[in-house]
């Protein structure tokens, strides 16, 4: 199987996000990348489906910051090839991404074969525009399924499941070549060892694939971003960690729990 | 001129989804500022009745075929694509739900329609809407402007109220004549929930822990509080795809949805997905370092402080004051 994994960085939200001077767009200042939490489980579920089923892992990505250590990261876990490509994603709508991505496919690099499975996380924190998986499957002329938690090989392609509510699960055959949205692997992802990944950037190298930039970065209006107003219902405990759990203890004996 | 809204229904295993009748009342209330019809679209089986429900609807378009039932997201875009086509409808509205999430996107690239995902909020505006969505985890909103009221928009579930949804009329209804392509993504079969662990849907303490909890270790200071309360531990999404807990303990729009007594929240941000699941507890305590997190807009109580440092402290004081 020809495996591509789209990687995405995205702002770690454990940091404080605010707004810049414009108003609409995040300020860059302090914020600190991190890959897209599905991207990870897309990553994955590829090495998984290779290890059990054979196969090439391409992990590809758009220019950001700290991305070449994702992509080491993700040689040192097993993958076979990193691609970036050197065109910024800062600023770029979903739109624009699958054009990028979508070009990369048609440029000879990357060609879509008749074993293909492209990998991408489900979804991304700033997904405004749409999702990845399903507009790049629209540029590649592919099928498309989201939200997927586990895939695995089979006689006609691809035995793969879908979540629902509930823990409620579906099951799907999909024909390869194909482009799934993975919302989480049958497996937690791997860690790898920072010696491993350390000795990986003296070994592999990361192939840059040049694709042009695209003309239209989004297309949405945005008129103002801003941090949802707190509506305060909550009552807030305040004091030393002694008070507040006394605090605390005397809520849920309120409650009766205790 | 806006000429009408439609609404992508969802159903699955022939119930109507929540979301629907959000977006039914989401769109009522634009249809009325602008004076144009809302209509909804209904796919799969049995359809034909399940559309009697959707009286909010002016009028709903039926493809009672059960090769519509949990159809490849590309075949239920081409549908609407159509149908958008025929009525001229300029609004879409879609769900960002499990069931429905990416046929809007799918749409979109196909068509000459932006979308706006994961929207919270509709205004008109003039002739155009503003739609607010929540991103970045529920950390930024951002309003974003359709001019020319032109658009698909993707519609977080829980956001509107479902009540302005539902109606006791029954709607007119028109059969669609759509032939269904074989698709390259086939429904098999349904998978039902694990079961085996505890039932975090019968708990009456819970005590959740969000990515905030940190490391697996940290996970046995809240089974260690849970324990003393005689209630289970449960956790939000990040940390049951890190393996910490069973899938059996996921609380959310994936997982399950709880209502136990007390709901005791240690480094859960409160993110839509996971208030879905969780929103109807009696009392819910959250416990986050970030006194913006938007866990405290709903919870009743809250602190600002590390769980790690706290989780020990209150098992004590729990012991303690059962004595
Ligand atoms: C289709 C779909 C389905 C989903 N289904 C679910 C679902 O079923 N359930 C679910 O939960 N999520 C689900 N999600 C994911 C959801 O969007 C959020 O990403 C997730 O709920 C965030 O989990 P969290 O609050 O633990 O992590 P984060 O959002 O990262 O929040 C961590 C919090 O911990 C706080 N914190 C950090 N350190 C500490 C400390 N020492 N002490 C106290 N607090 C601390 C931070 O301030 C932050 O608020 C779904 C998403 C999608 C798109």
């Amino acid at each position: 199987m020809n495996i591509l994994v789209i990687l995405k960085m995205v702002p770690d939200t454990v940091e404080e996000l605010n707004v810049s001077a414009d108003g609409k767009s995040l300020d860059s200042e302090f914020l600190r990348f991190k890959l897209n939490d599905p991207d990870e489980h897309a990553l994955e579920q590829g090495l998984i489906l290779k290890e059990k089923s054979g196969g090439k892992v391409t992990v590809i990505a758009l220019d950001a910051p700290e991305v070449d250590d994702v992509l080491y990261t993700a040689l040192a876990k097993g993958a076979d090839r990193a691609v970036k490509i050197p065109v910024s994603q800062a600023g770029l709508g979903t739109k624009a991404t699958a054009k990028v991505l979508s070009d990369f496919f048609s440029s000879g690099a990357g060609a879509v074969t008749p074993d293909t499975l492209v990998l991408v996380g489900t979804y991304a924190i700033d997904d405004l525009e749409g999702e990845l998986a399903p507009m790049l499957a629209v540029h590649l002329g592919l099928p498309y399924l989201g939200v997927v938690s586990s895939v695995a090989a089979s006689d006609h392609g691809l035995i793969v499941q879908k979540e629902f509510a509930g823990g409620l699960r579906g099951e799907f055959e999909v024909e390869l070549p194909a482009v799934l949205g993975i919302q989480s692997a049958e497996k937690p992802p791997r860690y790898v060892p920072v010696a491993k990944v350390r000795a990986v950037m003296k070994s592999a190298k990361i192939d840059e694939v040049e694709i042009p930039a695209p003309t239209d970065t989004v297309c949405l209006d945005v008129q103002r971003s801003y941090k949802p107003e707190a509506a305060g219902r909550a009552e807030i405990f305040e004091g030393s960690p002694e008070e507040v759990a006394d605090k605390i203890v005397d809520a849920l004996a309120k409650s009766g729990v205790i | 001129m806006a000429k009408s809204i439609l609404v992508l229904a969802e159903q699955l295993r022939g119930g109507i989804s929540d979301i629907t009748y959000e977006m039914l009342g989401a769109g009522r209330a634009i249809a009325q500022a602008l004076g144009v019809p809302l209509e909804a679209v209904l796919l799969g089986s049995g359809t034909s009745q399940l559309a009697s429900s959707l009286g909010a609807a002016d009028k709903v378009f039926v493809a009672d075929n059960p090769e519509l039932d949990l159809a490849a997201p590309e075949t239920v875009a081409e549908v609407v694509k159509t149908l958008v086509d025929k009525t001229g409808a300029d609004i879409v509205l879609v769900g960002c739900t499990n069931v429905s999430l990416g046929i809007g996107s799918i749409l979109a690239a196909r068509s000459q329609m932006p979308l706006v995902n994961f929207c919270r909020a509709i205004k008109v505006d003039g002739g155009g809407l503003v739609c607010t969505s929540q991103l970045f985890g529920g950390k930024i909103l951002s309003d974003v402007k359709l001019a020319d009221g032109r658009g698909i928009i993707g519609v977080y579930p829980g956001a509107f109220p479902i009540e302005q949804g539902r109606s006791d009329r029954t709607p007119p209804t028109e059969a669609i004549d759509v032939s269904v392509q074989p698709s390259k993504i086939r429904f098999k079969q349904y998978i039902e929930p694990a079961s085996g662990d505890v039932d975090i849907t019968k708990q009456h303490v819970l005590v959740a822990v969000g990515r905030g909890i940190q490391t697996q270790d940290n996970v046995q200071l809240a089974e260690e509080l849970a324990q003393a309360l005689g209630g289970a531990v449960c956790a939000s999404r990040p940390v049951i795809d890190q393996g910490w807990l069973p899938l059996t303990r996921q609380v959310g729009k994936s997982g399950m949805t709880v209502k136990p007594r007390v709901y005791l929240a240690f480094g859960i941000s409160g993110a839509p997905e996971h208030w879905e699941g969780m929103q109807n507890s009696q009392c819910i305590i959250a416990v986050n370092t970030d006194p913006k997190a938007p866990i405290f807009d709903g919870a009743h109580y809250g602190a600002v402080a590390d769980a790690v440092e706290l989780l020990p402290i209150l098992t004590e004081k729990v012991k303690m004051r059962k004595g």
